[in-house]
């Protein structure tokens, strides 16, 4: 198994409160990492400190190291700006742009530099093409983004992200606000998206972290309890407190 | 009482204060409509005085409000937006941005007249532009200034953090988050306010009694550093300064100088309406 990212002896604090307690985490390449655990437990407090978009939150601290490709993120010399680059991320509600569904799409590959027409119509298709959400917009690429529902906003965020050309995507419980069937969809399209990408993926539903995951880490009061792959986590789990959790028998 | 008869009671008081407070401003447009009505005349708008404001129209008065707003636009909008995101999207809660909210909120309270005071000490006198379209337009932009600031304030605060957050994650900049997402998402609420703003110093006439308006040039001006008239120094000069000149020329003049300030506030309505209908199609 190679190791696209690593946590290693990482604490996290927000002012003088820690919210991450010394997580050791390996994120295996081209594979589905789950992030589970209680609300409040530091779920997506761990998964921001994996693209540094904790760094925007004012007066926060970072111990230890996530390294990337055997790389510490956090070493003086990488910019924050250039990693969120290779490391994607899509939100719990769905955010895309009050502009049109191709602005959207290439925002990303326009801030990075990229103006010629040609090619940014090529990214956007591809990319919505590989979002699963080409053929509910191609006709009308040019009306505003808010005007889809919720669960193609989100697979247009997802296709936002692909457009940037990442090599990781984060996605906090990225279904927690669409129905069924576009949840279906989505998860659909996370296991495909794992052969090219490498996801780590945040979620409070069970069933959801079964169905997706390879491998699956559970989260409680900001310390990781348990990790290993998914099916031995939801069929063997070693610790008492991780049982508890996934068989519904937890305060 | 029962609920109905207390929530028609209710209703019905709300409507005689909306109606209450509707009377003056109907009275007002139809007095000035009334006696000012007869003077609006082609020749009135188009022409400049003579007989020192007793005859002939108000053409340099309206072209010197029209160069004043310009103005006014060019110092207040630049400035007071720069500031608003330097306050919002840049610095820091602290003592010093504190003290700079504190500033702001009490220089709109400041009279327009002590604007007038200082764009005469500073504009006028200290940098030697002398009475000036280019001191007028300083003023009422420092005047406006304060409004600006607020107004883009708000608008920039009101867009999500969720368009911030997206735009960051996809490898942004501060820099690009602000200027290609968040700018132009606040910038219907912005120019709203900034016009209506806008339209509240070009009916002024304290700060450009000291800085810039003349009573009597029939001229254009020629440079931004020339004198010109105003419609609301005018219609002061008319009412108070100049006798025997004939009471529907100032009203006319009222009307005129109510038509270009309902027309700014009327692009406010038409840019957000247009703007709105861009983002949502
Ligand atoms: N921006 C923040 N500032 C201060 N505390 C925060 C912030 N975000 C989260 N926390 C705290 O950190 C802890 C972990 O939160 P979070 O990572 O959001 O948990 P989860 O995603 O598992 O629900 C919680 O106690 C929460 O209150
Ligand atoms: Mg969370």
């Amino acid at each position: 198994m190679i190791n696209k990212m690593e946590a290693k002896h990482l604490d996290f604090y927000y002012k003088d409160t820690q919210a991450l307690f010394n997580i050791n985490l390996p994120v295996e390449k081209n594979a589905v990492t789950a992030l589970i655990g209680p609300s409040g437990c530091g779920k997506s407090t761990f998964l921001r400190t994996l693209n540094r978009m904790n760094d925007v939150i004012e007066k926060t601290k970072v111990v230890g190291e996530v390294l990337m490709d055997n790389k510490n993120i956090y070493d003086p010399d990488v910019d924050p700006v250039e990693l969120r680059k290779k490391v994607g991320m899509v939100f719990q509600q769905p955010n895309p742009f009050p502009i049109s569904i191709f602005d959207n799409i290439a925002y990303g590959p326009r801030i990075h530099g990229i103006k010629n027409k040609q090619k940014l119509q090529e990214l956007v298709e591809s990319s919505l093409k590989s979002a699963a959400l080409w053929d509910e917009v191609k006709d009308r690429l040019h009306d505003s983004a808010l005007g889809l529902s919720g669960g193609q906003q989100q697979r247009l965020v997802i296709a936002r992200v692909l457009a940037v050309e990442p090599e990781m995507i984060l996605m906090d419980e990225p279904a927690s606000a669409l129905d069924p069937i576009s949840t279906s969809k989505l998860e659909e399209l996370v296991r495909e998206l794992k052969n090219n990408y490498t996801i780590v993926i945040v979620t409070h539903n069970m069933q959801q972290a079964a169905r997706i995951s390879d491998y699956t880490s559970f989260f409680l009061n900001g310390k990781l309890i348990e990790y290993d792959q998914t099916n031995i986590i939801f069929t063997a789990p070693r610790e008492k407190q991780t049982e508890d959790y996934i068989t519904g028998r937890f305060g | 009482m029962s609920r109905k008869l207390k929530e028609k009671i209710g209703f019905g008081s709300l409507a005689v204060c909306t109606f209450l407070a509707i009377i003056p401003v109907l009275l007002i447009i139809a007095y000035l409509i009334y006696v000012g009505g007869p003077a609006i005349t082609w020749e009135f708008i188009t022409q400049p005085p003579h007989g020192f404001l007793k005859e002939g129209g108000i053409f340099p008065a309206i072209i010197g409000t029209l160069g004043l707003t310009t103005g006014t636009i060019i110092v207040a909008l630049p400035l007071g937006i720069g500031t608003a995101i330097y306050l919002v999207e840049y610095s820091k809660q602290n003592f010093f941005t504190t003290l700079i909210r504190i500033a702001i909120i009490n220089l709109a309270g400041v009279p327009s007249v002590v604007y007038g005071l200082f764009g005469l000490g500073l504009f006028v006198l200290m940098l030697n532009f002398g009475r000036s379209l280019v001191a007028g337009a300083l003023t009422l932009g420092f005047l406006t200034l304060p409004v600006i600031i607020s107004a883009a304030e708000e608008a920039l605060i009101a867009v999500p953090d969720d368009y911030r957050n997206a735009s960051l994650a996809l490898g942004a900049t501060h820099w690009q988050t602000i200027s290609r997402i968040v700018l132009p998402t606040a910038m219907p609420s912005i120019l709203t306010g900034a016009i209506l703003g806008i339209g509240r110093a070009a009916g002024e006439t304290a700060p450009i009694m000291f800085t810039c308006a003349a009573i009597y040039i029939p001229s254009l001006p020629n440079s931004i550093f020339d004198q010109v008239m105003a419609l609301p120094y005018h219609l002061y000069a008319v009412a108070t300064q100049v006798p025997n000149v004939p009471e529907s020329k100032a009203f006319g003049a009222a009307i005129v100088l109510i038509a270009i300030v309902c027309g700014l506030n009327l692009i406010a309505i038409i840019i957000r309406t247009k703007m709105r209908l861009k983002n949502t199609r």
